[in-house]
């Protein structure tokens, strides 16, 4: 496998704006010529497939659910960062740069971090034109507040709803292209496998969810924008329909994989009240401005949380971390928690949960003014727990929730197949070992709207194409062995259920690979998969029939990827021997306990090259350089 | 708890359906309505019956993918609530529960509790946008907008695309739908430009895809997960009766008259819509 990142030389601050005059340009009456393929349409595919679309290309965009604005990108709460300075209080693009790399505990690529935060300003012109109502003051002007621990207030929002809003902007885009003509959608339709001929990819192979029929796709490109692989955990905060499939298919033909381990787990998520539970259910962060984080100095206190007295709460994160306190970043104020509730001193029936108080704050500015904030948070908390937080404090825990590592792409983000390109959570680059709040939608956006448009055009115009249809041998082959191991689920006829095995491989990667991991932990785990993975090929009961609605079957060739998926995510974790962002080996850790990140040894990303199935994957190395952010150990005490 | 469940299976869109009797048992109280079919599917798939097919994915109530008439109650008994976010604390141990999918001629069955909403998506690409390409927009701060309108824009974009209001509709409108994205982007300086063709082609679409006419019940304000508003149906009218007005209205009433005397009687949004459009 060879990696070049491609980073154009010169200035950092100069490199985007030159490649983009160097790159070859398609002539307007050609581009209908070219077909796009765009697996996906969360923030990243739809406004990647609009843009494209605009710009005269012919565009097949497909998903898995009914409609395209149903992606989880919809799900995210707190608001998307840019560059803006609008608040006159210090903020910069460079500033926006330093903070991500340094926020991504120096484990992402420099060129890439600084191109987001040039185009992040264009972002949010963009969608303020689309209709997007960001929250505005009185003048008319937008407003913004801080978040996530940043010192400026360059995070424009819409109430707790902001990536909603702007899904529903790139959708509402998309379907003007729809109704142009310009990009085909395909709802309920599932990737399966990619298509490659002659090196490059050509296509994708698909299953209409309604049908049950298997078909495919052939393009001169195909763009990956499926999301993050957060599931891999059973119980995560992504939708249900969240899966690795379309990039793990991807890495099994042979696209590298990197960083799988980087898994970013937020601290403020509604604990786990059974072994029905389906998902968990994230609250902003924003929570902790106000919040704070206590459990009872007394282990296994089973007091009702008012009737323990000031004296005898243990405000653990004031405690440790006196300058940041309830504010620390996510991985921190995880962490902490987990170490309270290993410790013995959880809240909550099953002990796992500590405490979110909002009683100081209430007293401080009265029960409006928090509702005013907080209200909605506070509705949807009273809904699934049945307890009123303004009453009686909330309990939290940590979850997993976005996944930093994805497909390797270069600065052009194109893997290293010729053709594939992969964009939003579905790649690596941005985010190091761990991403900042408000940082995920300005990079599904920038990649979809600002950077992949012009890299793609690039692509076409160097590199001519041969024709392809669907009677080429390497697309009747993806064809056949789609079908042959959808035959292969129908025929086991086991006896145990899809979700049993999901939620098994769940539990052993959150025991082993969750918060901390070991060397011990993480060799026990790779004993572990393959067991489960040979009793899920043995004994898994998908009913039904391969041509028709079957949800089962859909949940199988799922299950079947992360079971394959979660190996190489733990092999990842274990040959990096640091910790370091959303990774912590218990192992490297300073004497107060924080991450110890080694920069002499392990300063790369980690890309993992597909071998054959039962076969040991090859770890390739692209070294990182931080020549304008200079690493340092952070420290938020 | 233990619950008796009557659901409505359909094997595809072409089969006729019917009410299958499924015992719940064993159920936690904290579970949520669709944590519950999920138990239920996991027995069914352990002893080889086929599971029930229902819509979900973001099960945090943002998505809009989760439907359900529970009860004969779009989103089940609970206001302002999506199916994913309703917990069976809300019911009682031995309660019989009737489930069936959203009943609207629009939105056809594909499978037991799923629908085809695609519906929805035609009406927004016959005019749910603002035509701005990307790369053209100008610096965000250089449109103002009053904060009062940017609120009421923020409260009519909050609708999720669920279809509640349309499966709670005696007439099967889409009234909530359309006035609620009109709402959105024609109280906003950027949506002006298209503000009255946007009207008329997101009614005339409505009705092209079989909704019915709205008789301002208002059972589709009861039952909306986000609670949006009828008012936003009074924008829309006014909306409408502007984008009319601003044509040659007595060639339209003419065309009109003559209609209903032809034919007994017409759609009118579909109908005038045209007129005005292609005049």
């Amino acid at each position: 496998m060879k990696l070049d990142a491609k980073i154009p030389a010169g200035d950092i601050r100069e490199k985007w704006d030159k490649h983009k005059f160097n790159m070859k340009l398609v002539n307007p009456a050609n581009k209908r010529k070219y077909n796009v393929i765009v697996v996906g349409t969360g923030l990243a595919g739809a406004s990647a497939a609009a843009t494209m679309g605009e710009l005269g290309y012919n565009v097949s965009a497909f998903c898995f659910q009914d409609s395209p604005r149903r992606a989880h990108s919809i799900a995210a709460q707190g608001g998307i960062n840019a560059a803006k300075n609008y608040r006159n209080d210090g903020d910069s693009i460079w500033r926006l740069f330093y903070d991500t790399v340094k926020g991504g505990d120096y484990r992402a690529r420099e060129a890439n971090v600084y191109r987001l935060a040039q185009v992040s300003v264009n972002i949010i012109d963009q969608c303020v034109a689309q209709g997007v109502p960001f929250a505005r003051e009185y003048s008319g002007l937008l407003d913004n507040r801080s978040f996530g621990g940043a010192q400026v207030q360059r995070t424009f929002y819409a109430k707790g709803q902001t990536g909603q809003q702007l899904l529903i902007g790139a959708y509402q885009a998309l379907e003007r292209q729809i109704n142009a003509g310009t990009v085909k959608m395909h709802t309920r339709t599932e990737m399966l496998d990619l298509i490659i001929v002659d090196g490059k990819a050509r296509g994708i192979t698909v299953r209409n969810l309604v049908t049950g029929e298997i078909t495919t796709h052939i393009g001169d490109a195909v763009v990956l924008a499926t999301g993050g692989y957060g599931n891999v955990f059973y119980l995560s905060t992504n939708a249900k329909g969240c899966n690795v499939t379309a990039t793990y298919r991807a890495f099994k033909k042979g696209a590298g994989f990197a960083n799988p381990c980087f898994t970013q787990i937020h601290p403020t998520c509604i604990p786990v009240s059974g072994d029905y539970q389906s998902k968990l259910t994230l609250m902003s962060e924003s929570l902790r401005n106000d919040g704070r984080i206590w459990v009872p100095k007394k282990q296994g206190d089973t007091r009702h949380p008012n009737e323990i007295p000031e004296e005898e709460r243990d405000y653990y994160l004031e405690r440790r971390y006196p300058a940041f306190g309830n504010l620390v970043p996510r991985d921190v104020a995880s962490r902490a928690a987990k170490e309270r509730c290993d410790a013995g001193y959880g809240v909550g029936e099953t002990k796992l949960g500590v405490y979110l108080d909002f009683k100081d704050a209430i007293n401080r500015l009265g029960r409006d003014a928090v509702a005013a904030r907080y209200g909605n948070l506070f509705d949807m908390y009273y809904k699934i727990t049945d307890e009123n937080p303004y009453e009686r404090p909330m309990r939290i825990y940590p979850a997993i929730h976005y996944t930093m590592g994805g497909l390797w792409v270069d600065y052009n983000l194109m893997s290293n197949i010729d053709g594939l390109f992969v964009i939003g959570e579905a790649n690596f680059s941005d985010h190091g070992a761990n991403r900042l709040g408000a940082s995920a939608l300005m990079q599904g956006l920038a990649d979809g709207y600002f950077i992949l448009p012009y890299t793609i055009g690039n692509y076409f115009a160097s590199n001519p194409q041969t024709k392809v249809d669907n009677g080429h041998p390497e697309v009747q082959k993806s064809l056949s062995s789609v079908q042959a191991r959808i035959n292969r689920f129908l025929e086991i006829k086991g006896k145990q259920t899809v979700d049993s095995f999901h939620r098994r491989l769940g539990k052993i990667m959150w025991d082993d690979c969750g918060m901390s991991r070991t060397k011990e932990s993480l060799t026990d785990a790779l004993k572990k998969i393959p067991a489960l993975r040979e009793e899920f090929w043995r004994d898994v009961s998908v009913t039904g029939e391969g041509e028709e609605l079957n949800q089962n079957l859909e949940r199988a060739g799922r299950v079947a990827d992360f079971l394959e998926f979660g190996e190489l995510l733990i092999r990842d974790a274990l040959t990096r021997e640091e910790s370091c962002g959303g990774h912590f080996r218990e192992e490297y850790q300073t004497d107060d306990g924080e991450a110890k990140r080694d920069d002499e040894n392990f300063a790369f990303a980690s890309v993992w090259e597909y071998k054959g199935d039962n076969v040991a994957p090859e770890l390739h190395k692209e070294k990182l350089e931080f020549e304008h952010v200079k690493p340092s150990q952070r420290s938020y005490k | 708890m233990n619950l008796t469940l009557k659901v409505w299976r359909q094997k595809d869109a072409k089969s006729k359906g019917d009410f299958q009797e499924i015992k719940a048992e064993g159920i936690s109280e904290h579970s949520s309505f669709l944590e519950m079919l999920d138990v239920v599917n996991e027995k069914l798939e352990t002893k080889g019956e086929t599971p029930i097919a229902f819509d979900h994915d973001c099960r945090e109530g943002i998505c809009g993918m989760c439907s359900l008439m529970i009860n004969g109650c779009a989103h089940g008994p609970e206001g302002g609530t999506t199916t994913c976010q309703l917990h069976m604390r809300h019911f009682k141990d031995g309660d019989t529960i009737v489930i069936e999918p959203w009943r609207a001629k629009a939105f056809p069955v594909i499978k037991d509790l799923c629908v085809d909403r695609g519906a929805f998506d035609r009406i927004i690409q016959s005019g749910g946008y603002v035509s701005v390409s990307t790369g053209s927009a100008p610096d965000a701060n250089a449109i103002l907008v009053p904060k009062d309108n940017a609120d009421a824009a923020f409260n009519a974009a909050a609708c999720i695309g669920c279809g509640a209001c349309v499966a709670q509709c005696k007439n099967a409108s889409a009234h909530l739908f359309v006035s609620a994205k009109i709402t959105h982007l024609n109280l906003l300086p950027q949506g002006q430009p298209e503000a009255k063709s946007r009207v008329l082609n997101m009614l005339t679409q409505a009705d092209k895809e079989g909704f019915g006419a709205c008789t301002n019940t208002g059972d589709c304000e009861a039952v909306c997960p986000k609670e949006i508003k009828m008012n936003n149906i009074s924008f829309m009218n006014r909306g409408f009766m502007k984008a009319i007005f601003s044509n040659n209205l007595s060639l339209i009433l003419m065309d009109v008259v003559l209609h209903v005397l032809r034919n007994g009687g017409f759609e009118m949004y579909s109908f005038v819509g045209d007129r005005v459009l292609n005049r």
